[in-house]
C-alpha cells in the first residue's frame, strides 16, 4: 500500500498554484489536507504524476464576516471552521455538521475546499453548501468566477471545476432573522459515512414557512435538493412533515451503497426528513 | 503431587490478584517492538500480485518489466518454487473423508480467490516492489466463480477443483439417542434457519515476518508475528527441508492474533522461499487490504435447525444441518473442518437435552479461506441454540430464563456426556443463571420494556447459556497426526542476585499471559512478582510446546509454570537446609526470604542462596551440586478438554424506522474456574464480547457476485468502536478443575462466544410485537427493515 512515483511542489500563493496547474494540467492533482486523496494513492486509485501541495497558502486560510456574507477559505481546516466564531454566528449549519465529519483526526487536517472538489456523495459540506445556497469561489491563471453550489456538483466525484481551476473560498449568505438551520445524519457508527444525511434550511413568519432549502447526501450520485416546496406556505405541523417526507421519498433518485439498497436508503432518508424537521422551532407535536 | 495439595500449597497472594499487564507500560512509552520495528542490514521487502478474479486460469505471466525495473531483487511465481517448498495438505486423520488439495505458496495453474498471491516480487524497498506489481502482465482466463453457500452445494453448478466430483471437502454425521422418535413424540417442535456472515480477524498488527536464511549453515531465523513458533518452525523444517536445530522462530511482540496467526499462509511461506533464493533477510508485512484479503476469514454459516420439547418445555432433540463455506482449500495444519465439528458438538450442550442428530456439509467456495479463529464454531453453536430455545419460550409459554432453568445441566448430572460428546466435569449453569438474574435485575427491564413499548420504543432483552472449550489435550490434534504439541514446558532459573527467570512455551500476543506466568511462579516460590521474569516466544531459548491458543496459555502454561516453580523452590530449600545445617523440610521459602517453617523466622535471603550457590560453593560440602536451574513439562490429563461455562445478557433498543441498533447494556457472568488475575480475566471477557458484538452487529466480509470482496478496507468493513459498545458488566462463578494442579480453565473465548446470540434474541424479543424475525447476522439496518415490513 504504497503510492506511485509523484512529483511533489509546493505553492505558498494561490497565483503559484494556479499557474503550476495551468503548467502541469491533468497530469497534477492538488493536495490540501490529504485525507481522502492520500489513502486514494496508497491504494493507487488514485496516480498523480505531480501533486501540487497547498496547504500553506496562508490567503485561503482566513474567515471573515462582512456584509452578511461569511467568507471561507478553502484551505481553512474543519477544525478552523468549527471554532470560528464568525461561523457559529452567521452559519450555525456547519457548527451542527463538522462533529459528524469522519473523526477528530482528519477533522485536524482535512479541508473546506478539498472535500467540496473532492465532492465525494456521502461528505457532508456539500449538502451545507446547497442548503446554505452557497456560492463557491473558483480562480485559474485566466482569472476568477463564482458559482452557485446548487450548479458546481454535478455527480458523483464530478464538479464544475474547469481544468487549471481550483476553489479558493466559499460565500454563504449570512442567517437571516427568521431563518433556522438543522443538520443530521443516520449511521451505523459514529464518524461513518452516513446512510442518509440532511442539512436544512427553513425561513419561517409567524409560523408559515416562507422558504425552504432541504439538501441531503449519501443518498444519490451528489448532494441533492428536495422535498423543499413542499413546505412552502405551510406551518410546520405533523400533516406537513409526512407530506414533506412522502415528496423527498419520491423526489429522490436513490442511489445503494455497500450494506443499503434502495429501499433502505429511502426509508431511512424519509425517517430522517421527519425528525429533521421535527427539530425546528415552532413544530407542533 | 494430588491436585489438592497442589492448590493448598499456595503461599502467597499474587494469584488471583489484579496485576496489570507489564509489558503495557512499556507499549504506553512506545517502545514495543514488532517485527516491522527489526532493523536488518541488506533487508529485501516482498510484495505480492493477487489475483483480481475470484476464480481464473492462469495462461501466461509475464514479468520481463518488472524485472527490468531498478532496485527490483527477484520476481517469482508459484512453479518457481517447486524445488524449494514442498506442498501441504490440511487434513488430519480424524477428520475421516475430508477432502482438499495440495497448496502452495503461491497460485499455480490456477488462481481460486480474489486476493490469493500469484506472483512475488522482492525489491530494495516496498515502494519499488509495488511499482514492479503494476508492470507485471498476466493473461488471465476467468472461470464461473462458486460464492454462496447454496451455490457451492448446487449439483448442477460449477466445480471448484475439478480432481473432485461436487464442492463437498467434508460431512460429519453426530447422533445420539432417537432423535426422530423424540420429534415424533414431542408436544411442541421449533425451528428456523440461520445464516451467519463471514468475518475476519482484524489485529492491530498485520501478519508480518521477516526471513534471514543463511546460506552457510544452511540456517533460517525468522521474525514472525504468530501465536505458535513451535509450530512454525516444525512447518519450516518439513517444507523447505532444513535442519530443527537450524530453524529458529522468534515472535517478538504480537499485536494481537485471536487465531488468526496460527495457520500456514502462501505469502509466509514465500518470504522464506525467497529468503533461500537470495541468502538476504526478506520482509512481508501485510498492509490492510492484503489482511482483509488474505487472512484467514470465519463463521460463514447457514445453519437450519429443530428443536424437540416436552410438554413441560424439556428439550428432547435437537435436529441440526449446518452448511459452512471454508474457500478453497482446508487451512493447514489445523485444517477448516475444525470449526463446524465444533460448531455441531455445541448444539445444545448447556442442556440436558438426551437427543440429538446433527449434520455439518464444509464446502468449497472462491473466497478467502476460512479457518479457526477466536471461539472457533461457539457463536454458531450458541446463536443457533439460544434462537431455538427462545422460540421454543414462546410456544410453551415460559419467560426466557424459566426455560433455560427447567433444561440446563444440574449440579447432581456431574460429571456429564452431552449429547454431541463432550464430557464436562463440573460447571455450574444453576448458579451463574441465578448470578445473571440478579445482576442485570430482569423483573425491573420487563418492566421498563413494557413501559417503554407503550411508547413506541422497542427495548429487547436477549439471554444466552454458553459452555467454552479451553485446555485442549493431546486427543485435539496431536490425534489426527498434527505436529502441533499438546504438552508445554517451563524453565525457571535462579539468579546470582536471587532474581528468578521463567522461560516458558505459552506465548504472549497482549492478553498479558507473562504476567500470569509471573504470577503463578512467584505465588509458589514465594517471591515478590518483581523479581520474576518471563521470556517467551523463541524456539531457542525456550522449551518446546504448544504456545497459545484455543484458551489453553493459563490453564496449561500456568499449570507448567507451577511444577516448575514447586520445583525449584525444593531445590532452594534443599540448597537452603544445606547452608544453615537443617533439613530442606525445616524451611519454607516467603516474600524472597528463607524462614524457619515453625515460627516464620527469616533465616537468610534468596539472594544470599544466589551468592553461595554460584561464587562460594567452596563453602559448601564436599560433591554437593546445588541444582539451579529446573525444567518441567507438563500434559493436560483427564477429558480431552476443560469446559467453562456461563451466561450473557444483552439490553437493547431497536430503532424501528432506520433499523439501527442501540446496545444499552451488556452482561456475563463466568465460570473459569480458579481465577488467577482478575483483571486480565476480565479483559478478555469484554473484548471477546466486543468481538462477538462486531460479528452480529457490524463486521461482514462482503463479496460480490462474481466474487469480489467488496468490504477490503477499514470504511466498508465495519469495525466495532469504543463509541457504539455498552457497558459490559461482568461477575465470576468458581469452579476449579481438577484436571490441572492449578485449577485454571480458560477464558479467551467465553465472550466471544454468546454474545452475538444474545443480540440476536434481543433484536428478536424488541420485535416481537411488531412481527419481526431476524435470522441473518450482521443485524444490518436494511435486514431490521425488512423483517419488519418497512422495506
Amino acid at each position: 500500500m504504497k503510492p506511485g512515483l509523484f512529483q511533489y511542489v509546493r505553492a505558498d500563493d494561490v497565483e503559484k498554484a494556479v499557474s503550476l496547474l495551468q503548467e502541469f494540467g491533468d497530469e497534477a492533482q492538488l493536495l490540501a489536507g490529504g485525507q481522502s486523496l492520500v489513502p486514494a494513492m496508497a491504494l493507487r486509485m488514485a496516480l498523480p504524476d505531480v501533486l501540487i501541495d497547498i496547504s500553506s497558502i496562508a490567503e485561503m486560510r482566513s474567515i471573515t464576516l462582512t456584509d452578511d456574507v461569511l467568507r471561507i477559505g478553502a484551505g481553512c481546516r474543519y477544525v478552523d471552521v468549527l471554532r470560528s466564531e464568525d461561523v457559529a454566528r452567521a452559519a450555525p449549519m456547519l457548527v451542527q455538521a463538522i462533529p459528524f465529519i469522519a473523526h477528530e483526526a482528519i477533522r485536524n487536517r482535512g479541508t473546506i475546499g478539498g472535500s467540496l472538489a473532492h465532492a465525494d456523495p456521502a461528505s457532508e459540506l456539500p449538502a451545507c453548501m446547497l442548503a446554505l445556497d452557497a456560492a463557491i469561489v473558483l480562480q485559474s491563471a485566466s482569472g476568477a468566477r463564482t458559482i452557485a453550489a446548487e450548479d458546481f456538483f454535478l455527480g458523483t466525484y464530478s464538479t464544475a471545476l474547469d481544468e487549471g481551476e481550483m476553489i479558493i473560498a466559499v460565500e454563504i449568505p449570512a442567517i437571516a432573522v427568521n431563518q433556522h438551520h438543522r443538520f443530521l445524519e443516520i449511521s451505523r457508527r459514529s464518524g461513518d459515512y452516513a446512510i442518509s444525511g440532511g442539512a436544512f434550511v427553513l425561513e419561517m413568519d409567524a409560523g408559515i414557512i416562507t422558504a425552504a432549502r432541504l439538501a441531503f447526501f449519501a443518498v444519490g450520485d451528489c448532494a441533492v435538493l428536495a422535498g423543499s416546496e413542499a413546505l412552502l406556505g405551510k406551518p410546520l405541523n405533523a400533516e406537513t412533515i409526512d407530506q414533506v417526507a412522502q415528496r423527498v421519498g419520491e423526489e429522490i433518485t436513490f442511489y445503494g451503497d455497500l450494506y443499503n439498497g434502495i429501499g433502505a436508503k429511502r426509508q431511512i432518508t424519509k425517517t430522517l426528513t421527519r425528525r429533521l424537521l421535527a427539530q425546528f422551532p415552532g413544530m407542533e407535536l | 503431587m494430588s491436585t489438592t495439595s497442589g492448590k493448598a500449597q499456595r503461599h502467597s497472594q499474587f494469584v488471583g490478584q489484579d496485576k496489570p499487564r507489564r509489558n503495557a507500560i512499556r507499549h504506553a512509552h512506545g517502545r514495543g517492538r514488532f517485527v516491522d520495528d527489526i532493523a536488518f542490514g541488506n533487508l529485501a521487502h516482498l510484495a505480492f500480485l493477487r489475483s483480481p478474479y475470484a476464480h481464473a486460469e492462469i495462461l501466461e505471466i509475464d514479468t520481463e518489466a518488472a524485472r527490468a525495473l531498478p532496485g527490483v531483487v527477484d520476481v517469482f511465481t508459484g512453479p518457481d518454487l517447486v524445488d524449494i517448498c514442498t506442498p501441504w495438505v490440511g487434513k488430519l486423520d480424524h477428520f475421516s473423508g475430508l477432502r482438499t488439495p495440495e497448496q502452495y505458496p503461491l497460485a499455480m495453474e490456477r488462481a481460486r480467490w480474489n486476493g490469493e498471491p500469484v506472483v512475488a516480487v522482492v525489491a530494495e524497498s516496498r515502494a519499488i516492489a509495488e511499482d514492479a506489481l503494476d508492470l507485471i502482465m498476466v493473461e488471465w482466463a476467468e472461470l464461473p466463480a462458486i460464492i454462496g453457500i447454496d451455490n457451492s452445494r448446487s449439483t448442477n453448478g460449477p466445480i471448484l477443483h475439478p480432481q473432485y466430483d461436487s464442492n463437498v471437502a467434508f460431512v460429519m454425521n453426530l447422533t445420539a439417542g432417537d432423535a426422530k422418535a423424540a420429534f415424533r413424540d414431542a408436544a411442541y417442535i421449533v425451528e428456523d434457519t440461520l445464516e451467519l456472515g463471514r468475518q475476519t480477524g482484524l489485529t492491530l498488527e498485520p501478519r508480518s515476518i521477516v526471513a534471514d536464511f543463511d546460506p552457510s549453515l544452511r540456517k533460517l531465523t525468522a521474525y514472525h508475528s504468530t501465536q505458535t513458533p513451535y509450530q512454525m518452525q516444525d512447518v519450516f523444517v518439513r517444507h523447505f527441508n532444513l535442519s530443527e536445530e537450524n530453524v529458529r522462530v522468534i515472535s517478538p511482540d504480537v499485536g494481537g492474533s485471536f487465531g488468526m496467526k496460527l495457520h500456514v499462509y502462501g505469502e509466509e511461506m514465500a518470504a522464506v522461499a525467497a529468503s533461500i533464493r537470495l541468502g538476504r533477510p526478506v520482509k512481508f508485512i501485510a498492509d490492510r487490504m492484503e489482511s482483509f484479503l488474505s487472512d484467514i476469514h470465519l463463521r460463514e454459516h447457514k445453519v437450519h435447525a429443530r428443536m424437540a420439547l416436552n410438554s413441560g418445555g424439556e428439550i428432547l432433540a435437537m435436529e441440526v444441518d449446518d452448511a459452512t463455506g471454508i474457500g478453497p482449500f482446508s487451512v493447514y495444519p489445523r485444517t477448516s473442518a475444525m470449526e463446524g465439528n465444533q460448531a455441531l458438538r455445541l448444539m445444545g450442550a448447556p442442556y440436558k437435552m438426551p437427543h440429538y442428530d446433527g449434520t455439518l456439509t464444509v464446502l468449497f467456495q472462491n473466497k478467502a479461506p476460512t479457518c479457526q479463529y477466536r471461539a472457533v464454531g461457539h457463536p454458531i453453536g450458541v446463536t443457533v441454540t439460544e434462537h431455538l430455545v427462545d422460540l421454543a419460550a414462546k410456544a410453551v409459554g415460559l419467560n426466557p430464563f424459566e426455560i433455560r432453568r427447567r433444561n440446563i445441566v444440574t449440579q447432581d448430572m456431574y460429571p456429564h456426556t452431552t449429547a454431541t460428546g463432550y464430557i464436562l466435569e463440573r460447571l455450574s449453569h444453576e448458579e451463574c443463571l441465578a448470578k445473571l438474574e440478579a445482576l442485570m435485575d430482569y423483573p425491573k427491564l420487563i418492566a421498563e420494556q413494557k413501559e417503554m413499548r407503550e411508547r413506541g420504543i422497542y427495548r429487547g432483552i436477549g439471554i444466552a447459556a454458553f459452555i467454552e472449550i479451553t485446555n485442549p489435550g493431546p486427543a485435539f490434534y496431536g490425534i489426527g497426526g498434527a505436529r502441533i504439541s499438546s504438552q508445554d514446558g517451563c524453565v525457571i532459573k535462579l539468579e546470582p542476585s536471587g532474581k528468578i527467570r521463567v522461560s516458558v512455551s505459552v506465548t504472549e500476543q497482549g492478553q498479558g499471559t507473562e504476567t500470569i506466568m509471573a504470577q503463578v511462579a512467584a505465588t509458589y516460590l514465594g517471591v515478590d512478582l518483581d523479581h520474576v521474569d518471563v521470556v517467551t516466544g523463541d524456539t531457542e531459548r525456550t522449551p518446546y510446546g504448544g504456545a497459545t491458543w484455543a484458551s489453553r496459555g493459563a490453564g496449561i502454561g500456568g499449570a507448567t509454570v507451577m511444577k516448575a516453580a514447586l520445583a525449584m523452590k525444593e531445590n532452594i530449600l534443599e540448597i537452603a537446609g544445606v547452608i544453615l545445617q537443617g533439613e530442606a523440610d525445616d524451611f519454607d521459602l516467603v516474600d524472597g526470604q528463607i524462614v524457619d517453617r515453625s515460627n516464620q523466622q527469616v533465616r537468610m535471603s534468596l539472594a544470599e542462596i544466589g551468592r553461595i550457590a554460584y561464587f562460594r560453593p567452596d563453602t559448601l560440602p564436599q560433591d554437593y551440586h546445588p541444582q539451579l536451574s529446573v525444567s518441567r513439562h507438563f500434559v493436560p490429563q483427564g477429558t480431552p478438554f476443560d469446559f467453562t461455562n456461563g451466561v450473557q445478557a444483552s439490553y437493547l433498543e431497536v430503532d424501528v424506522e432506520t433499523g439501527i441498533v442501540k446496545l444499552l447494556n451488556h452482561w456475563v457472568v463466568e465460570d473459569c474456574g480458579i481465577i488467577l488475575n482478575q483483571q486480565l480475566v476480565d479483559e478478555q471477557i469484554r473484548g471477546g464480547v466486543v468481538h462477538g458484538l462486531g460479528g452480529v452487529l457490524f463486521e461482514e466480509c462482503l463479496y460480490s457476485e462474481n466474487g469480489q470482496m467488496m468490504s477490503a478496507t477499514m470504511a466498508d468493513y465495519l469495525a466495532p468502536l469504543a463509541s457504539e459498545m455498552p457497558d459490559i458488566q461482568i461477575d465470576h462463578v468458581c469452579t476449579p478443575t481438577e484436571m490441572t494442579p492449578l485449577g485454571a480453565k480458560g477464558v479467551g473465548e467465553a465472550g466471544t462466544a454468546a454474545a452475538g446470540a444474545v443480540v440476536l434474541n434481543a433484536v428478536n424479543d424488541a420485535l416481537r410485537p411488531l412481527g419481526g424475525t431476524l435470522r441473518t447476522t450482521p443485524l444490518t439496518p436494511e435486514r431490521i427493515l425488512k423483517a419488519l415490513g418497512k422495506i
